[in-house]
């Protein structure tokens, strides 16, 4: 099994997207959440770090992105949207869990 | 006060600017900040309100947050007109460095770069920082 990350803050405030990704080994799992979410915008002075990294597989929790009005902002290519019971199964699916706070 | 029925404040009038730096819901400065302007704007006092950093995104449209079992605070934005606060700005790098433009946003602003920013803080008499 291999990791889940989760990132919870907005990476243009915390440098917590990328201490993870720093951290994060190719076929490793990173779920962005809460304010994390505006690390999966496109086109940002942050895409980058996550753009480059493809043999990483992205998540990003959609009712997060609802919530800041993102829902149709475009996303970096590759990022998986997924709903709470997606957050369930990603944590089921993957061992240990490292939450990047 | 000499005239008892007057409800207007007739205190001393001060420049306000409130600087609002952080995203909507991960934290509660900016529906406190917003609490606040309003609050001000209710005395009379000479209010600017601006939008820099990650700021920009309370007032980001489109919000929808039944998902999260958070209030939308965002429809509240519209209200400053109502309060008579008109100066509304938000920083030109910070919209940029986050992929929006001036259509992405609830309220219409006036865009300044962060040099006019920091001339519009100079000219305060508070600065209050959210």
């Amino acid at each position: 099994m291999s990791i889940l990350h989760t990132v919870n803050k907005s990476p243009f405030e915390r440098n917590t997207l990328m201490d993870c990704l720093a951290r994060a080994k190719d076929g490793a799992a990173v779920l962005l959440i809460e304010d994390g979410v505006y690390g999966a915008l496109a086109g940002t002075q942050a895409s980058d770090a996550i753009a480059k990294r493809g043999a990483i597989k992205f998540y990003a929790l959609g009712p997060d992105l609802d919530a800041r009005g993102l829902a149709e902002k475009p996303l970096i290519d590759g990022i998986t949207l997924i709903d709470y019971s997606g957050f369930v199964d990603l944590a089921e699916a993957h061992n240990p869990v490292q939450s990047w706070l | 006060m000499d005239d008892f029925e007057d409800d207007e404040f007739d205190g001393p009038v001060k420049k306000f600017l409130f600087l609002n730096r952080k995203a909507p819901y991960g934290t509660i400065y900016a529906l406190e900040g917003l609490e606040v302007v309003l609050i001000t704007a209710a005395f009379d006092q000479d209010v600017s309100m601006v939008f820099a950093d990650d700021g920009v995104f309370q007032i980001k449209k489109d919000q929808e947050t039944s998902g999260i079992n958070m209030k939308n605070f965002s429809p509240t934005y519209r209200a400053l007109e109502g309060y008579e606060v008109e100066k509304v700005y938000a920083e030109k790098e910070s919209l940029e460095a986050r992929g929006l433009s001036e259509d992405d946003l609830v309220i219409p602003v006036e865009v300044l770069s962060a040099a006019e920013l920091a001339e519009l803080m100079d000219t305060q008499d508070v600065i209050v920082s959210f």
